[in-house]
């Protein structure tokens, strides 16, 4: 039995409630839902293996050059931007959210136990997010080039604690120089920049060298790999480590768990400050609007629309996403504009960056319109059928989706407008499709709580991630051959028909 | 020829209405309300009064039963009854991003009342409630009384007939809740009703016509103030005394059991 109060108690406490969200994020509350949910991620990780084995299989046995070291680094650099984008939200999370911190802060138990606690959570579920994607990789490279890939596993264990020491000194940072009102909302464009940047980076570097908007073309460049060091240089170390050299795994893991002791050493004790700094923000001066209000028509329709505009803009959570979401189209966007004299080649892979960009988009829009409705009894109790409710809400997403999409689109109209008309069409049809993935899977929740939403349901989040990529493919496959295109077509909308079945919609009617 | 006076209408008419979860939450409950009336429903924790209040506002599908809303079949025509009820609950839901006018503007908006007949109701319910000079100000930053009054706005700006309330008053200090107080007898007394639900019995002692005891899903008792003291003494045996407040009463009622007619 742990002392009440110590950091081993708050731990149990902790992981206790982690692994209920957990277990209710993947059975949906419902045991029955249970073997539904083992048999899709059997189907996922057996899915990822099959795409992990098809993209590094054939390097498993490689000779460890320069251009190996680059490549891993290059990878794990990547990811670890992404790690560190998402350790940073949920520390900033644990800054602000509410919950049990009142209770806590009231009692008599040292905080800073408690926020050890909750960095090392973070360190943990980072980790944990990262394995899906990496296990599959390192699976297969353990299978095929023996046992020394597993330093790979070590590395992701020690990406995951780095980037959580990364991300609580960013916050503790941001905390310190511009204050607890403001730290939320840049906390939040930062993360989601430190996540873009990387990737954007790539293939940026990618367009300009190759006309190519592959990240691991440029991973391959002569350019970058003149510049990168000898093979014997420590930079290389976190590339050794994932090969299983013992030295620099060792290192990496020390490295890493420094980084991370050090940040709990440092941020732990002024938890309970940051805490209360970050509730005080509420009683802060009141935001003035002055809108010239009661004007145009009285259809229901016409003020749901407005309204969830009006709370689209007014969402910084929700600009940052957005943000991000453009940010990922200054590639393309560059491409475009590179590719007016190029010829159809560079079209054929914008037009699928731009249906998945738009299905990604109107998914997280939808799961706003639709399921984070604040006064849900408000729009329930009004005499307007459910349907137009519905019908009103999710014009008022597509036609948010519309209006960011529609200069890209114009814009590849004027270079072929046989591929904006494809782009067309498939922004429609993924926007649509995420949005009725969203329709099906619809449960009552405040704004707020946006950031949760792929907790509520797994499988909601992978159909909604499978049919963007699957329509993205079938507008590539159209791009160049309409006939052909009906068989990624055909496999997305078994995908959506699956998703359907399985939905709680489906079931209730 | 001698004209009789046809009763006052019913503004709700309930009838064998079942709602059961994993229990009977509402089990065969009969009500019924005139025009005009302000109605309290008072109960002890888990009696059925938030779910019967739920179904009346159309947000619960009650297993059997009707319901009747200014002579409507709210369960045939839910859209039509909508029109003329406004539903509030102990947790304001309103939106932190938009301003009481902002919100307002869009309660019309559902409703369908005309943008100027909205605007000047508007501005009427903001100053009436205290909210004018907030009125452009986003509601993330009011406090609990202050967003409360925001939803009474909003289940006002459209006039409705029926107002339902669910613990109105929970959480709010002593001035807005006697502004509510004050709004919804305003209503009553303009011939609107009033069904509302608390815990409070000094509230539903003072502003209620009529008072409901409802417990395991059932209206055990009802009537004013006396009947209910009336029925006490003959189901409890234990007298009860004029000075006896409605608390004394329901805690006799709610001990035993007891149907009065």
């Amino acid at each position: 039995m742990n002392a009440v109060g110590s950091v081993a108690w708050f731990a149990r406490h902790e992981w206790r409630l982690a692994w209920r969200d957990w277990w209710s994020m993947i059975t949906g509350g419902k045991r029955k839902r249970l073997p539904a949910a083992v048999v899709a991620i059997v189907a996922f990780v057996a899915f990822m293996h099959l795409v992990a084995y098809w993209m590094v299989g054939r390097y498993a046995n490689a000779a460890v050059d320069r251009q190996a070291l680059l490549s891993i680094t290059g990878s794990a650099l990547l990811s670890w931007m992404l790690m560190i984008s998402q350790a940073m939200e949920s520390v900033t999370r644990a800054f602000y959210a509410r919950s049990d911190l009142d209770l806590i802060l009231s009692s008599p138990a040292d905080a800073g136990r408690l926020f050890a606690v909750r960095i090392l959570t973070v360190t943990l579920a980072t980790t944990m997010m990262a394995l899906p994607l990496a296990a599959p990789f390192i699976d297969v490279l353990v299978l095929r080039g023996g046992w020394r890939w597993l330093g790979g596993y070590g590395l992701l264990a020690a990406m995951g604690a780095a980037a959580t020491a990364v991300a609580v000194a960013l916050t503790v940072t941001l905390f310190r120089v511009l204050g607890a009102k403001r730290t939320r909302f840049v906390a939040q464009v930062v993360a989601a920049l430190i996540g873009a940047a990387f990737v954007i980076g790539l293939q940026i570097i990618a367009i300009l060298s190759y006309g190519t908007i592959s990240r691991v073309a440029a991973l391959q460049s002569p350019t970058l790999l003149a510049l990168s060091p000898a093979t014997d240089s420590v930079l290389w170390w976190p590339a050794r480590a994932a090969l299983g050299e013992t030295i620099p795994l060792l290192a990496v893991l020390a490295t890493s768990a420094a980084l991370l002791a050090a940040a709990v050493a440092y941020a732990s004790p002024r938890f309970g400050d940051y805490a209360l700094a970050a509730a005080g923000i509420g009683r802060s001066g009141p935001i003035r609007t002055r809108r010239n209000a009661f004007r145009g028509g009285t259809s229901p329709g016409r003020a749901l629309r407005r309204k969830e505009w009006i709370l689209l803009r007014r969402d910084p959570w929700l600009m940052s996403q957005t943000l991000m979401q453009m940010l990922y189209l200054v590639p393309p966007a560059l491409m475009l504009w590179l590719s007016f004299d190029r010829g159809d080649g560079a079209m054929q892979l914008l037009v699928p960056v731009l249906v998945m960009a738009a299905g990604q988009l109107a998914g997280g829009l939808a799961w706003l319109a639709v399921s984070g409705e604040d006064a849900s009894d408000l729009v329930a109790t009004a005499p307007m059928p459910g349907r137009s409710i519905l019908r009103a809400k999710i014009e008022a997403v597509l036609a948010a989706v519309a209006v960011i999409f529609a200069p890209l689109t114009l814009a590849l109209a004027v270079a072929s407008p046989w591929h904006a008309l494809i782009a067309g069409g498939g922004i429609a049809i993924a926007a649509a499709a995420a949005t009725a993935v969203q329709f099906w899977f619809r449960s009552q929740a405040k704004r707020s709580q946006f950031r949760r939403r792929q907790v509520s349901s797994r499988l909601a989040t992978f159909a909604e991630a499978f049919s963007s990529i699957g329509w993205a493919a079938t507008a590539a496959v159209a791009a160049a051959s309409l006939w052909l295109a009906a068989a990624p077509a055909v496999l997305t909308l078994m995908v959506l028909g699956g998703t359907y079945a399985i939905s709680p919609r489906a079931h209730n009617g | 020829m001698q004209h009789v006076m046809p009763p006052p209408p019913f503004a709700l008419e309930i009838q064998r209405l079942v709602k059961r979860f994993d229990r009977p939450a509402v089990d065969g409950l009969d009500l019924a309300i005139r025009a005009g009336e302000f109605y309290a429903l008072v109960g002890p924790n888990g009696a059925g009064k938030t779910t019967t209040l739920r179904m009346i506002a159309g947000l619960l599908r009650p297993d059997t039963g009707t319901i009747r809303i200014g002579g409507m079949d709210a369960l045939a025509d839910p859209v039509a009854a909508k029109r003329i009820v406004a539903w509030l609950s102990d947790e304001p839901m309103i939106y932190d991003k938009l301003t009481p006018r902002e919100y307002l503007e869009f309660v019309s908006g559902l409703w369908r009342v005309e943008p100027r007949t909205a605007k000047a109701r508007a501005e009427e319910l903001l100053a009436w409630l205290g909210l004018a000079p907030h009125a452009d100000e986003r509601c993330e930053s009011f406090s609990k009384g202050m967003r409360q009054k925001v939803a009474l706005a909003g289940a006002l700006v459209h006039d409705p007939r029926l107002i339902i309330l669910d613990e109105p008053l929970t959480g709010l200090d002593a001035g807005s809740a006697r502004q509510v107080k004050t709004v919804l007898r305003e209503r009553t007394r303009s011939g609107d009703t009033v069904i509302m639900s608390t815990h409070i019995l000094e509230v539903a002692e003072r502003m209620a016509d009529r008072i409901g005891i409802l417990a395991r899903g059932r209206l055990i008792a009802e009537g004013t103030l006396e009947e209910l003291r009336a029925a006490a003494d003959r189901s409890a045996g234990a007298a009860t005394r004029d000075g006896d407040s409605l608390e004394d009463t329901f805690l006799a009622l709610v001990a035993e059991p007891a149907h009065v007619s």
